[in-house]
């Protein structure tokens, strides 16, 4: 196979994830990976997203644990104070509530409450999404209630380049971070990485450019707003910003966007009450208010627990409808 | 009285029996001093006193290296004294100055001092012990012989990271001492009452660990359980759960009226009070002499009141610290 056909052959992004875990446990020897079933003889992952892994490089680097998130995130805390670079898996995002002492209570706060004299320098990875009929306890996107807390970052990719690149740029940061890994992107394939590269946490992408409106989204909803951006070329130029770190978020990007189009929609899968849309609208509305065409809207989950029934589930998450029917609002 | 159980040739040598007592001292003078401190006003702050536990850490102390790791909890003061965290930047943190060990960012609940091997020190009860499970498995990684001790109370024992801790300290072998404290009440709530075992110690079975009850205010039992359970650490031979009897003379908080407490209950311990009980000890078996000793207390003394007076002139930390050490690049304004 030639470097070039090789640079062009598509990859998913639990594949992407895997590469990441591979090089950055490569890298360098402080990185270490543990969480339930990560283990090759465990199956590497329910997934299989660690397969491989500690068949390479052990298993003391790479270590199943028991079905104990304090216990996983505690030791990973621990690892991260003594210098180690752990990647904490816990693995769906529900069950970080069962360990969120240890996140927002310690990994968040510890450098704050020593003076800077200890840092916690932890990647805790999750996946999570509705849509794959699992129900009220695992499918949530919790991202606000992380971002919301001083001292953590937040980054969810929407493709398999991004995968590679936040999850390694999210190792290699001095501070606690959640990876969040959405199942809606899990399988899909898409352009490789740049192996060895991170992309640099809280600074976002044009996914599209346009110059009507500005869609912020994050995850699998790019996707998502990408479709209708396309669909709506033809009358509409849709500017697609895809946040790829939510906490800190890249908010001189994201204004300088609706300052050129003077018109924003947020789109994510996390309920839209109280989410990150809340937040974003609050910010580009302080700042932007005088130049805006039209209120900042925003589409989210449902404000109810994901249901199970497939119609239901359907309805819940943001439909391709409704995120055309934002932007038209806008331009109305 | 400490119990003298086993040959004299089994004790300690002087100079440790001598430091364990200074150690000791230190705490209770420490605590002393601060309570009357914090009752001037001069400092603002809640306050969970260990006066009565001090035998526990010193013991421990005696038998760490300052590179071994500490996780301890609010009341826990006398746990980083005796692992060596300097009095004045102690004393500065207790104040809330820029000079205190955490800049005054933390306080009497956070004291953090990576230097003395302090870690963390938590507000939540429990959470000690988690993440002395991974500082322990990055000694084990390295092998760098490093290990670490976790201190709880025994209302700590019925929370869900006592157990998920131990279980994973277990299954990993880890080179970590957990030591509770059992000072009998779970904040005001008596021990039996909450506590569905007569010995936190017996909990240890459940993870296939050894478990020790000892008389936690007896400073030779104590030494002697310590070093066991840390000599099995340093093996490489997995954790150790110790059970420390001991009781807390002035209540959960400072102000505590303590009207859970069975009468004459806190009286009859006093009454025992460890620390004056070892001094006797070590007189009457010439291990000290009274000029030596009281030589040693007043050193001490002295050095509280320059580590309250280098806190009382510090200087109170500027606004913009709110900004850093959020995160490891600082907060813009």
């Amino acid at each position: 196979m030639t470097a070039a056909s090789q640079a062009v052959e598509k990859m998913t992004s639990l594949q992407a994830i895997n590469l990441a875990l591979h090089d950055a446990l490569a890298a360098d020897q402080n990185v270490i990976l543990f969480g339930e079933d990560v283990g090759d003889k465990e199956g590497g992952g329910v997934v299989e997203v660690t397969k491989g892994l500690s068949s390479k490089f052990g298993d003391e680097r790479v270590r199943s644990t028991p079905i104990a998130e304090q216990a996983i995130i505690g030791a990973a805390i621990g690892a991260a104070l003594a210098g180690m670079r752990p990647i904490a898996e816990i693995m769906l995002m529900n069950f970080t509530t069962v360990a969120m002492d240890m996140i927002t209570n310690h990994a968040a706060k510890l450098r704050f409450m020593s003076g800077g004299q200890t840092s916690v320098p932890l990647t805790i990875r999750m996946m999570t999404g509705a849509g794959f009929a699992n129900g009220g306890q695992h499918s949530d996107f919790l991202e606000a209630w992380f971002a919301h807390t001083p001292g953590l970052k937040v980054a969810i990719p929407s493709n398999p380049a991004d995968a590679y690149g936040l999850l390694r740029g999210c190792i290699e940061d001095p501070d606690p971070c959640i990876f969040v890994e959405p199942l809606g992107i899990y399988w899909v394939p898409g352009d490789p990485p740049l192996r060895g590269k991170s992309i640099p946490l809280g600074k976002a992408r044009v996914a599209r450019a346009g110059t009507d409106v500005t869609v912020i989204s994050y995850g699998k909803q790019v996707n998502d707003v990408l479709a209708v951006a396309d669909k709506l070329s033809g009358d509409i130029k849709v500017e697609v910003i895809d946040l790829r770190t939510i906490s800190p978020y890249d908010e001189e990007a994201l204004l300088a966007s609706v300052k050129k189009t003077g018109r924003a929609v947020v789109v994510h899968e996390a309920v839209k009450k109280f989410g990150i849309g809340a937040e974003i609208a609050a910010s580009i509305t302080e700042k932007l208010f005088r130049q805006l065409k039209s209120p900042v809207l925003r589409v989210g989950g449902k404000y109810c627990p994901v249901p199970f029934s497939q119609p239901l589930e359907a309805a819940f998450m943001p439909t391709a409808a409704e995120i055309e029917g934002a932007i038209r609002a806008t331009l109305a | 009285m400490p119990n003298t159980q086993g040959a004299k040739a089994n004790r300690p040598p002087r100079e440790v029996l001598v430091e364990l007592y200074r150690k000791m001292t230190l705490l209770k003078q420490n605590d002393e001093r601060f309570r009357a401190v914090i009752k001037s006003g001069r400092i603002i702050g809640n306050y969970y006193s260990p006066r009565g536990q001090e035998v526990i850490p010193s013991a421990i102390s005696c038998l760490l290296k300052r590179e071994d790791y500490v996780c301890t909890i609010y009341r826990g003061i006398h746990d980083s004294l005796a692992k060596g965290v300097p009095m004045k930047l102690l004393w500065a943190e207790l104040s809330g100055r820029a000079t205190g060990s955490c800049k005054g960012k933390g306080g009497p609940m956070h004291i953090t001092h990576p230097e003395s091997g302090v870690m963390v020190t938590t507000g939540v009860v429990g959470s000690s012990m988690p993440i002395a499970n991974g500082l322990a498995l990055a000694s084990k990684l390295r092998g760098d012989g490093r290990i670490a001790v976790a201190y709880f109370g025994d209302g700590a024992s019925n929370i869900g990271a006592f157990h998920e801790a131990l279980n994973l300290a277990s299954v990993w072998q880890l080179p970590v001492v957990f030591v509770c404290q059992n000072n009998r009440y779970a904040e005001h709530t008596k021990y039996e009452w909450g506590t569905a075992i007569d010995q936190v110690a017996k909990r240890a079975a459940a993870y296939s660990i050894p478990g020790v009850h000892v008389d936690g205010n007896d400073p030779l039992a104590m030494y002697a359980a310590a070093k066991e359970a840390i000599e099995r650490a340093r093996a490489g031979n997995g954790p150790t759960l110790i059970e420390a009897m001991t009781f807390r003379f002035h209540g959960h908080l400072l102000g505590d009226v303590d009207a859970y407490m069975g009468q004459g209950e806190k009286e009859g311990w006093m009454a025992k009070d460890p620390v004056p009980a070892f001094r006797r000890w070590l007189l009457a078996e010439g291990y000290a002499s009274e000029a030596q000793l009281k030589a040693m207390e007043e050193t001490i003394a002295s050095e509280i009141e320059e580590a309250l007076n280098f806190a009382m002139s510090s200087p109170y930390p500027e606004i913009d610290e709110l900004r850093r050490d959020v995160y490891a690049q600082e907060l813009p304004q």
